[in-house]
C-alpha cells in the first residue's frame, strides 16, 4: 500500500536571477495514514514554504506531492489548514465562518443537516457559547479554535496546522496543546504540525522532524515520540525520558543553528561618524 | 434608560452631547463639566467670536462704502446732493443702502426673507392647483397634459431640486464606479493599462466635465422632450465626482487581505463567490469611504455646475442673485452659502452612518 502522504524530493526557490533564494531543497517525507508528526525548526528555515507546498498554495519547483498515491496540484478542502494569524473573516461570525467552509465543500447537504454539523465541530472546540459572536470579540486563543473548527469540519483528509499556538500567550497555548491532542484522538485525523516549540512537538507528535535551517532547507534526522496516549503536560515533563528527547532534538537543532550563523556571517563596515558641534551663530549686520 | 441615550447619541456621532447628559444624572460633576466646558462651550463661544468678528469687519466695509458714495455723489452732484445722500443712508432707507458684505444682522434678516417667500409661493402655487384641479381633470380625460405651475421657485424648491440633481448624480458615480473599480481591481493588467486614464481624468474641472457632457447630450437628446439641463448637470456632477469610488474599489479590491485570499483559494470558491462573499464584504469600508468623498465632491462641483448650465438649484440661485444686485442679495447669498455648507455637512454625516451600519470593522 502507498504511504498516505508523501513528498518526493520537493525543492522550492523564489527569486530570479542574483537574488534566487532556494529556501527548500530536496524534501523527502512520508507520513502513515493516522499519524501525528511535528515539523520544528527555526524562523525563516522554511516551514511555512513547506506547508504552503501541502496545502497547494504554491507549486514545487522540483519533486512532487503524492495524496494517497495522487498528486497534488492546485488547494483543496482535502487538506485542512489552519494559519498562524487565524485567518477568520472578520464580517462573519463564528458559525458563519465555519458555515461558509461547509457549504462549499458539501454543497448538497441540507440546512438543518448543515447548522447540526456546524454545530458538532463548534462544539468540538468548546466554542459553542461564542457560535454568534464576531471574530474581533474573540480572544486569539478562541479565533485559533474556530480557524481549527473551520478546517475540521471541511472533513479533510489530513489536517495542516502552521505554527497555530506561536501567537497566542503560554497558559493559553498549554490548553490549547492538550485540545488539540484531544481533537487528534477523537477525529482520528492525519495531522502535520509545523512548530518552533520543542516541547509543543514532543508533546503531541508521533514523530518529530527538525527542518534543517534554510536556504535550501531539508528535513533532518527523525525523532520517534513514545509516550502513552493521551498524553498529559504533568506526568511528560516528570518522565526522564522526556528531557533525554527534548535536550537530544534541542543540542541537534543547535548545532544546525552554529552552522548557519556561521554561514551567514556578514561583515558589517559601520561609518565613522563625529559628532558636529552646533556652530556658533554669528550676528548678522 | 440613560445608557440607551448614550448609546444612539454615540451611534448618531452626537457622543458630544455625552457628558451633557452624564452631567444631567449627576455622574462625576467636576470631570462633565470640565469636558462640557470644552467640547460644547468653547466651541459655541468660538462661533460667537466669529460672529463678532464678522460684524466688525462688515461695519468696516460699510462704513468705506459709504464715505465713497457720498464722495462720489459730492464730485458728481454737489454738495447738497451728497448731503442728501448721507442723510438718505443713514436714516436706513434700502434705495441708497451701500452694496457691501452683509453683517450677520442682514444675513440673518436675508434667511427670513428668504422663508417668507417660501410661504408666499407654496401658498400661491396651492391657490394655483385648487384653481386649475377642474381643468386638469377635464384634460386629462381629454388626453391632454395638464397644466403646471410654471411661477419662481423659492428658495427651498431650489435647494430640493439640488439635492435631487446631487443623488441622481451621486446614483450614476456609484453605479459606474463600483463596478468598474471591481474590475479593475480584480486584473492588474487592466488596472495598469487604465492607470493613465484615471490620472489624466480626474483631476479634469467640473466645468469642463459639463462643456464635454453638453456637447454629447445636445446631440443625443437634440429631440427628446426632456429637461436637458438637469440630465446634463446630473450626468456631470457623476462624471466628476466618481473618481474617489473608483480608485477606492480598486484599491479595496486588489488589496483584499492575503489570508483571506487563503481560505477562499483553500477551500476552491469559485470566481462569483470568491468576489462576492470574500474580496467585496472585506473592501466594503474602502468603497464606503470612496463613496463618501464623491458624495461630497459631487455637493460641492454641483453648485458650480448648476450656476453655468442654467439647471434650476442652487447654484443658479447664487448665480441669480449676484446678477440680480437688489440690496438684500449679498446677504442671500451668504444664507446660500451657509445652506450648502450645511446640507454638506449633513450629508457627510449621513454616508458615516452608512458606512459604519455596513462595514464590520466598527462592530468591534
Amino acid at each position: 500500500m502507498a504511504a498516505f502522504l508523501e513528498i518526493r524530493n520537493v525543492s522550492k526557490s523564489f527569486g530570479t536571477g542574483s537574488s534566487r533564494v532556494e529556501v527548500l531543497k530536496n524534501i523527502n517525507l512520508t507520513i502513515e495514514e493516522g499519524e501525528f508528526i511535528a515539523i520544528v525548526g527555526f524562523t525563516g528555515s522554511g516551514k511555512t514554504t513547506l506547508i504552503s507546498l501541502i496545502a497547494g498554495l504554491i507549486e514545487p519547483d522540483e519533486g512532487e506531492i503524492l495524496l494517497k498515491g495522487k498528486r497534488i496540484s492546485g488547494p483543496g478542502p482535502d487538506r485542512g489548514v489552519v494559519f498562524q494569524n487565524y485567518s477568520l473573516l472578520p464580517w462573519l461570525s463564528v458559525a458563519g465562518n465555519v458555515n461558509m467552509a461547509v457549504k462549499q465543500v458539501f454543497p448538497k447537504m441540507k440546512s438543518k443537516e448543515r447548522k447540526e454539523h456546524v454545530a458538532r465541530y463548534i462544539e468540538m472546540v468548546n466554542l459553542t457559547s461564542a457560535l454568534h459572536k464576531m471574530p474581533s470579540e474573540l480572544s486569539g486563543g478562541m479565533r485559533q479554535r474556530v480557524s481549527v473548527a473551520r478546517a475540521l469540519a471541511m472533513d479533510p483528509e489530513i489536517l495542516l496546522l502552521d505554527e497555530p499556538l506561536s501567537a497566542l500567550d503560554a497558559l493559553t497555548r498549554g490548553s490549547l496543546q492538550i485540545e488539540i491532542e484531544r481533537i487528534w484522538r477523537e477525529s482520528k485525523k492525519t495531522v502535520m504540525l509545523i512548530t518552533n516549540d520543542v516541547d509543543e512537538g514532543i508533546l503531541l507528535a508521533d514523530r518529530v522532524i527538525p527542518l534543517k535551517p534554510g536556504p535550501r532547507a531539508t528535513l533532518g534526522t527523525i525523532f520517534p515520540i513514545n509516550f502513552k496516549r493521551p498524553r498529559d503536560k504533568a506526568t511528560i515533563n516528570a518522565d526522564e525520558n522526556f528531557k533525554k528527547e527534548r535536550n537530544a532534538i534541542n543540542s541537534y537543532l543547535m548545532e544546525l543553528g552554529k552552522f548557519r550563523s556561521a554561514s551567514n556571517k556578514k561583515v558589517y563596515h559601520l561609518p565613522q561618524i563625529e559628532p558636529q558641534l552646533p556652530r556658533q551663530k554669528k550676528a548678522i549686520v | 434608560m440613560g445608557r440607551k441615550i448614550l448609546n444612539s447619541f454615540h451611534w448618531l456621532g452626537f457622543s458630544f452631547l455625552e457628558p451633557l447628559v452624564r452631567l444631567i444624572r449627576g455622574e462625576e460633576p467636576k470631570k462633565n463639566g470640565l469636558i462640557i466646558f470644552r467640547k460644547v462651550i468653547v466651541p459655541i463661544a468660538s462661533v460667537l467670536l466669529f460672529l463678532g468678528v464678522c460684524n466688525y469687519f462688515a461695519h468696516y466695509l460699510y462704513a468705506v462704502e459709504r464715505e465713497r458714495k457720498i464722495e462720489k455723489t459730492l464730485a458728481t452732484q454737489g454738495e447738497e446732493a451728497a448731503l442728501a445722500m448721507q442723510e438718505c443712508i443713514d436714516s436706513g432707507d434700502l434705495s441708497c443702502k451701500p452694496n457691501s458684505l452683509p453683517s450677520p444682522g442682514d444675513v440673518w434678516n436675508g434667511a427670513v426673507t428668504l422663508i417668507e417667500d417660501h410661504k408666499t409661493i407654496s401658498a400661491d402655487k396651492e391657490a394655483f392647483r385648487e384653481k386649475t384641479a377642474g381643468i386638469n381633470a377635464k384634460r386629462k380625460a381629454q388626453g391632454k397634459e395638464p397644466i403646471t405651475y410654471t411661477g419662481r421657485p423659492s428658495f427651498v424648491d431650489q435647494i430640493m431640486t439640488s439635492l435631487e440633481t446631487v443623488f441622481a448624480g451621486f446614483l450614476l458615480a456609484a453605479l459606474l464606479a463600483i463596478p468598474a473599480g471591481i474590475v479593475l481591481g480584480l486584473s492588474e493588467t487592466l488596472r495598469t493599462a487604465l492607470n493613465w486614464v484615471i490620472q489624466i481624468f480626474k483631476p479634469v474641472s467640473p466645468v469642463v466635465w459639463l462643456l464635454l457632457v453638453s456637447m454629447v447630450v445636445k446631440t443625443i437628446l437634440a429631440s427628446a422632450d426632456m429637461d436637458k439641463s438637469f440630465v446634463i448637470s446630473f450626468i456631470s456632477v457623476g462624471l466628476c465626482s466618481m473618481w474617489a469610488t473608483l480608485v477606492n474599489t480598486a484599491m479595496g479590491v486588489s488589496s483584499v487581505d492575503k489570508d483571506y485570499l487563503n481560505v477562499s483559494k483553500v477551500l476552491r470558491l469559485g470566481v462569483f463567490s470568491n468576489v462576492f462573499k470574500v474580496i467585496l464584504p472585506s473592501s466594503i469600508p474602502l468603497i464606503f469611504t470612496g463613496l463618501r468623498i464623491t458624495l461630497s465632491v459631487a455637493w460641492m462641483v454641483l453648485i458650480a455646475i448648476e450656476l453655468l448650465a442654467q439647471s434650476p438649484g442652487l447654484g443658479s440661485f447664487v448665480w441669480e442673485e449676484f446678477q440680480n444686485g437688489a440690496n438684500d442679495s449679498n446677504a442671500k447669498i451668504i444664507v446660500a452659502m451657509f445652506v450648502i455648507g450645511g446640507i454638506g455637512f449633513a450629508l457627510d454625516r449621513m454616508m458615516m452612518l452608512v458606512q459604519k451600519a455596513v462595514s464590520y470593522e466598527s462592530r468591534a
